[in-house]
């Protein structure tokens, strides 16, 4: 019966070439009867429950047999995702009305938490494919929307955000990409860096200066692939997320109609930090999903490997790191999900929820899939296992999308800002908070630097 | 075509859970343990709704015989685009003991009630694998049956079934109505997409009792004990 069974799903699989170890590795992850303390659908909705189901196993069958070829052969699975979006996954929080899902960021952080166990890398695009469509949904008039949404939403065509540049990281608001109003074009001059998907995708959303210095001066166009003066790097080289291409995204004289604005001028950098706090929820999501795969993997390797006359799992101290493995991985996913609900409300205390997940989730996840590459031993360290290439496509989760080092700083003056008003918008943290009160809030709160004066 | 299909699908412990027999040897741990569709009444589903994208049937109706939770399972059948669900409430000790003849007895039932046309079932249930209820219940109702299809042809009122068995590939033409049971090669099950799970929340899933139908679910057969094999060739 179970080898039935497994023909079931081997129906779906296609061809996979794999060594035995390989199939062992697959095998414990479709294994899903999971010890229900780690059960990521405890506390869910039946419906919740159906989304992460389709989640797991889309992730199990169309995505984990090809994980490790798509990272060692560096390939964008167009094909896969497609696949995807025609379940929905294209557009998960965008508008019905323009091809989107309509689904909370809750619905959200499940389903990219269930996908992430398939392929980190492959998830992590897809989510930031989906912060990009939700932009043009939310802040995209009626043209802009019907314009573009229904092929990202559908992935007919595929969105890349362009943020940041070589000179400027975590100080986003101090970028140089310039947008020049010419007649009913904006001419953009300037360079970004580390774009996922760059060169590969269609449409770019783009955060340039239309107006004076600092975040006040920011607005967001929408690029097309194939418009004169868009250029594009080298493919540059990286640890991991290598189904996804990274390259510099180069503007020269490049004209963008004023119709591909989205917003008002000057509106870019808010756009682009609301965009952010969905985004974080989401890469904690994928870092969600990559830790409880490697406690799953750890779990079954300490099964299998004797070492001193009995299993791994006769011993108390790896029993004891498994735990607090286990423990840590609950208690981030209890967070993100928190941060997801708290940002679908609109509470106050959203902005800073996000930051915390995904400074604390990322961390917390990289731990524990490396601790399950350790437990693995040698073995872990080598690419016919899994549980190294989560290692290596979560690292980042630590610096994009917010530098663990930013959230720091963020969460601290959301801790400032709430002893004075949070109804204030003046000091609402996406507005343009002058940088010389940032700086006195930091020196405030940063003990070594006030001993300093 | 009016013609209106009923599926029967059952909530079995997902294929992939390690099973634990209980201490007292009853039966096996089913507390807290992940359940899911049957893999095969998956595969009957998927038949079904693709008769209907194809026109050739106009309703498609999933059955599930169980306590409250079998409702996740409708709901699942519900997303992947059957109509509308029927919940029979069994539960407890009737649910313990509910077996192939008591729900082929409720399925010859409802054919009757709802006038159905085609019954498509599972060809077994991957915790049981008794493998009688299509059987039994064609026979209840005098139908002709298409068992173990591995591919399934509406022609006008008749039914072109191609069966795997032993020897090979069986072919058979059957008239309506009549019973088919899933086999593997049947079709491969669609994931539902987050749309139709959506839709599947406002479909309508309604409710039956097995003394409406006028069945009586008491079972004959009583288990003894339940024994976990000890491992075979290990040398």
């Amino acid at each position: 019966m179970a080898a039935a069974m497994a023909l079931v799903r081997g129906v779906r699989f296609g061809s996979y070439s794999i060594g035995r170890s390989r199939s062992l590795i697959f095998n414990s992850l479709q294994r899903r009867g999971i010890a229900a303390c780690v059960d990521p659908s405890i506390g869910l909705t039946d419906e919740q429950k159906e989304f992460q189901k389709v989640a797991f196993d889309f992730a199990a069958n169309e995505m984990a047999p090809h994980m490790a070829e798509w990272d060692q052969k560096e390939i964008f699975p167009v094909e896969a995702m497609r696949k995807a979006a025609q379940l929905g996954f294209g557009g998960i929080y965008v508008n019905p009305d323009v091809g989107g899902s309509g689904l909370s960021r809750l619905d959200t952080s499940i389903i990219f938490e269930a996908l992430s166990t398939g392929c980190v890398s492959t998830t992590a695009y897809i989510s930031i494919h989906n912060m990009c469509a939700w932009m043009i949904d939310t802040f995209g008039n009626n043209e802009q929307r019907e314009k573009f949404c229904p092929d990202l939403c559908s992935m007919q065509k595929f969105a890349s955000y362009c943020l940041t540049e070589p000179g400027s990281g975590s100080d986003a608001a101090s970028l140089l990409t310039s947008a020049k109003l010419q007649g009913d074009h904006y001419i953009l001059n300037g360079s970004k860096a580390f774009i996922s998907g760059g060169g590969d995708t269609d449409v770019y959303v783009v955060m340039c200066r239309t107006g004076e210095k600092g975040p006040k001066g920011i607005s967001c166009v929408v690029v097309e692939k194939g418009t004169a003066g868009l250029s594009f790097g080298k493919k540059e080289k990286k640890v991991g997320w290598n189904s996804q291409p990274t390259r510099a995204v180069i503007f020269e004289d490049c004209a963008v109609p004023v119709t591909n604005r989205l917003g008002a001028e000057g509106e870019g950098f808010s756009i682009a930090m609301k965009g952010l706090n969905g985004g974080r929820i989401n890469i904690a999501s994928c870092s969600l999903g990559a830790a409880h795969a490697s406690v799953l993997l750890a779990r079954d390797h300490m099964c299998v490997r004797k070492q001193f006359g009995e299993t791994l799992s006769n011993s108390q101290f790896l029993q004891f790191k498994l735990a607090e493995m286990a423990t840590k991985l609950v208690a981030s996913r209890l967070l993100v999900r928190q941060a997801a609900v708290a940002l679908q409300e609109g509470r106050p205390d959203a902005v800073s929820l996000c930051s915390m997940a995904k400074l604390f989730v990322t961390d917390e996840c990289f731990a524990i899939c490396n601790q399950a590459l350790q437990i693995h031993g040698g073995y872990g360290y080598l690419k016919d296992y899994a549980v190294q290439q989560y290692v290596r496509d979560i690292r980042v989760h630590q610096i994009l999308e917010g530098n663990d080092f930013f959230c720091l700083i963020h969460v601290s003056e959301m801790q400032w800002f709430s002893k004075l008003s949070w109804s204030s918008p003046a000091l609402s943290p996406s507005s343009n908070t002058p940088d010389s009160i940032r700086q006195l809030i930091i020196e405030t709160l940063r003990p070594e630097v006030s001993q300093k004066r | 075509m009016s013609a209106r299909v009923l599926v029967g699908v059952k909530r079995v412990i997902d294929y992939a859970v390690k099973i634990r027999v209980k201490p007292d040897r009853t039966g096996v741990v089913t507390d807290g343990v992940k359940h899911s569709m049957n893999p095969f009444c998956e595969i009957a589903v998927e038949e079904a709704v693709k008769l209907k994208e194809k026109k050739l049937v106009k309703e498609v109706v999933a059955v599930s015989c169980g306590p409250q939770q079998v409702q996740e399972t409708i709901r699942t059948a519900l997303a992947m685009g059957a109509d509308r669900g029927i919940h029979v409430e069994v539960s407890g000790k009737d649910y313990e003991t509910l077996g192939p003849l008591q729900v082929s007895k409720i399925f010859a039932a409802l054919a009757k009630k709802e006038q159905a046309d085609l019954i498509i079932l599972g060809k077994q249930a991957i915790d049981d694998d008794c493998n009688q209820t299509g059987q039994m219940t064609a026979a209840l109702l005098d139908w002709p049956q298409g068992t173990f299809a591995s591919e399934v042809t509406l022609e006008a009122d008749k039914l072109k079934v191609v069966r795997e068995i032993d020897g090979g590939l069986e072919t058979i033409k059957i008239n309506l109505p009549a019973v088919v049971t899933a086999d593997l090669r049947l079709n491969t099950p669609r994931y539902a997409t987050l749309p139709n799970i959506m839709k599947a929340k406002k479909k309508k899933i309604t409710n039956v009792k097995p003394a409406d139908l006028g069945v009586d679910v008491s079972s004959r057969l009583e288990v003894l004990k339940v024994e976990k094999l000890k491992e075979a060739g290990r040398i």
